[in-house]
């Protein structure tokens, strides 16, 4: 996946202003930035649901020469809010990621595919319930094994981690990079900075809609440059034993 | 706890690289697959069930009038005419004419109302992405039979027997969109503003109707008052060679959409990005509930909460998939037609009760514990 001077005007203010960006299979690459910076808009944007200025490419084609469908076999989104309007059980959202395949070969894959994402995200146990029954933090995960069933080469995530406790931040991210190693391009939209530099291959760190740096989580953490973006002054330590840098806000 | 990368084929990895807390594969299989094999086939025996329960009905309902008939001499009769000599024919005087000039054809309408009602119900729920959608709640049975109205008032008659049914796909499509465009925000329709578009939607197209009744002869009073109250009472061949057509498109297109709709559940955006062109959709979804709405009305006038209260049922036996919802909303709604009309027209010797009256006698409250439910379950007027 390749973005060349990326743009999108909300209500006449350009909310992301000439974003180049690239996310190549095997990789997980992370947008960090503080809120309002156009992250969450930058993947709509990807995910083809806005207008924008520029040239997106998925596979080396224009996302705009794609149809529906065939793009839906390319990239599978997770939004930050997942609703239902009726009482679907869990088995049944996560099969709904298998949609784009009906009357295709991969159709024969269905069964392995949801059985798998409910594996990965820990949501077997929960199969026959609906999903409004659910907490926050489950639906969360029933959300992303939905957008795992539906195997792409592209993964556009939209703060996955949001709802989870610690145990589940750790294996949504395991999950993220695990399909990136199996071929994937994964791009995740994160909050928790130590998340993106524990599990990013690279980060872009946006601010006011532009891209401030980017590059592997190690070089780009600096303390300047996050106590500039996020206006609060912030310590980056490496982890004594990892190396991974550890990102935290200058406390008193 | 580490989670280790899988070989590239994605198979399930083996029991041995998951996490502790989740049991082996071949443990959970078996559990994993309970809810697409134990209920696939209750829900087949649910459309079976229901189909064989329609025929049950209306066997039964072609028999019941002033002239008894046996539900077998119906059979028989039907049997005969098909071509086929079996069972017995109708043994009373003027029994074979009974069936076929009064009560076959008012069964028919029914068969079709009622399936036409079901599955529009079904359909604008599933637009809407709201369970209290229903044509006649919000307003769309009424701007069909305003249509009606003023077709049978102004006296046009351009598409010969068509014309009441095509005036009322009019006022039915133009008061869908019309519910649709005002009741949307950000995607999304809420419960409290889909109810009051009704109301005021409802309101508009009472005071439309009282209007041409103020403006037309006894005649077309009389017509409009049977708009209001609902009847299988006009039912004729002719009136089911036009509602049939309409409600068969609008069937199968009701069948063809299903599993989009399915998905349009989880909302625009995920349901775009899953491969559905959402906007034909809805477009498609809504041509079709107004062409239902419009076999239902023309020749019956409104028959409320059956596309409500029909599709809820179902929902709560068999889930919300549409891909069952539909057939069996449009059976079940046809088992309460014919049913509701049996009822009203024998319940009281020599006189007939407007099935409209009946349909919202039972389907009123019912309307009124769904938006209790769903009061409760949104924690207020979400």
């Amino acid at each position: 996946m390749k973005a060349t001077g990326i743009e999108v005007t909300l209500g006449g203010r350009k909310v992301v202003d000439g974003v180049d960006l690239h996310a190549d299979p095997g990789e997980v690459v992370a947008l960090v930035g503080p809120n309002g910076a156009g992250k969450s808009t930058l993947l709509a944007a990807l995910s083809g649901d806005l207008p924008t200025g520029g040239r997106i490419e998925i596979g080396g084609r224009d996302l705009r020469s794609y149809k529906r469908i065939d793009l839906a076999r390319q990239r599978a989104v997770l939004p930050q809010k997942s609703a239902l309007s009726f009482p679907f059980t869990v088995g049944e959202v996560i099969r709904m990621g298998r949609a784009p395949w009906a009357g295709r070969p991969e159709a024969a894959e269905d069964d392995e595919a949801v059985t798998e994402a409910m594996l990965r995200t820990e949501v077997t146990a929960f199969a026959t319930r609906p999903f409004q029954a659910l907490s926050g933090g489950e639906q969360a995960r029933v959300a992303l094994a939905r957008v795992l069933a539906q195997r792409t080469p592209v993964l556009l995530l939209d703060e996955p981690t949001a709802a989870l406790d610690l145990r589940h931040q750790e294996l949504v991210l395991q999950v993220a990079r695990e399909r990136s190693r199996a071929g994937a391009s994964v791009i995740v939209v994160l909050h928790d900075l130590g998340l993106a530099a524990a599990y990013a291959d690279r980060v872009y760190v946006l601010a006011a809609g532009r891209v401030r740096a980017q590059g592997p989580p190690a070089h780009i953490f600096t303390e300047d440059l996050l106590t500039d973006v996020y206006h609060h002054e912030v310590e980056v330590l490496p982890h004594p034993r990892t190396g991974t840098p550890l990102v935290i806000p200058r406390r008193r | 706890m580490q989670l280790t990368t899988p070989p590239a084929s994605e198979s399930p990895s083996p029991a041995s690289e998951t996490p502790s807390s989740v049991p082996p594969k071949s443990a959970w299989a078996p559990r994993l697959r309970v809810p697409a094999h134990l209920r696939g086939p209750a829900r087949i025996g649910l459309i079976g069930g229901l189909a064989v329960a329609l025929i049950a009905v209306c066997l039964l309902a072609a028999g019941r009038g002033q002239v008894p008939i046996s539900p077998a001499e119906v059979a028989g009769s039907l049997l005969h005419r098909l071509g086929v000599d079996l069972g017995p024919m109708p043994s009373a005087v003027q029994g074979e004419n009974a069936l076929w000039l009064v009560r076959f054809p008012r069964v028919t309408l029914a068969v079709i109302v009622g399936a036409s009602l079901g599955t529009a119900g079904a359909l604008m729920q599933g637009v809407f992405g709201n369970p209290l959608a229903e044509p006649g709640v919000i307003g769309v049975s009424s701007g069909a039979a305003v249509g009606a109205a003023a077709a049978i008032v102004s006296g046009v008659t351009v598409f010969g027997i068509w014309t009441t049914a095509a005036a009322a796909f009019l006022g039915g499509i133009l008061t869908t969109f019309m519910v649709y465009a005002m009741s949307r925000a950000n995607g999304r329709t809420e419960v409290v503003t889909l109810v009051l578009t009704g109301v005021a939607v409802n309101a508009t197209a009472g005071a439309l109707l009282g209007l041409l009744m103020f403006l037309t002869d006894d005649d077309g009073v009389r017509a409009i008052a049977f708009w209001q109250l609902g009847s299988l009472a006009q039912a004729t061949w002719g009136a089911v060679s036009v509602a049939a057509p309409c409600a068969l498109v609008g069937l199968a297109v009701a069948a063809v959409i299903a599993r989009r709709l399915d998905l349009l559940a989880l909302g625009e955006a995920p349901a775009r990005h899953l491969g559905v062109d959402t906007e034909r959709l809805r477009l498609i979804a809504i041509t079709a509930t107004a062409l239902l709405t419009a076999s239902a009305v023309a020749f019956t006038g409104i028959i409320s909460f059956v596309g409500l209260v029909v599709p809820h049922l179902i929902r709560m036996v068999a889930g919300p998939g549409h891909r069952v919802l539909m057939p069996a909303s449009a059976l079940g709604g046809a088992v309460v037609v014919v049913l509701g009309d049996l009822i009203a027209r024998t319940a009281i010797d020599y006189q007939e009760l407007p099935l409209g009256v009946l349909t919202a006698v039972v389907g009123g409250p019912a309307f009124f514990w769904l938006l209790r439910r769903t009061r409760a379950k949104s924690g207020g007027w979400g």
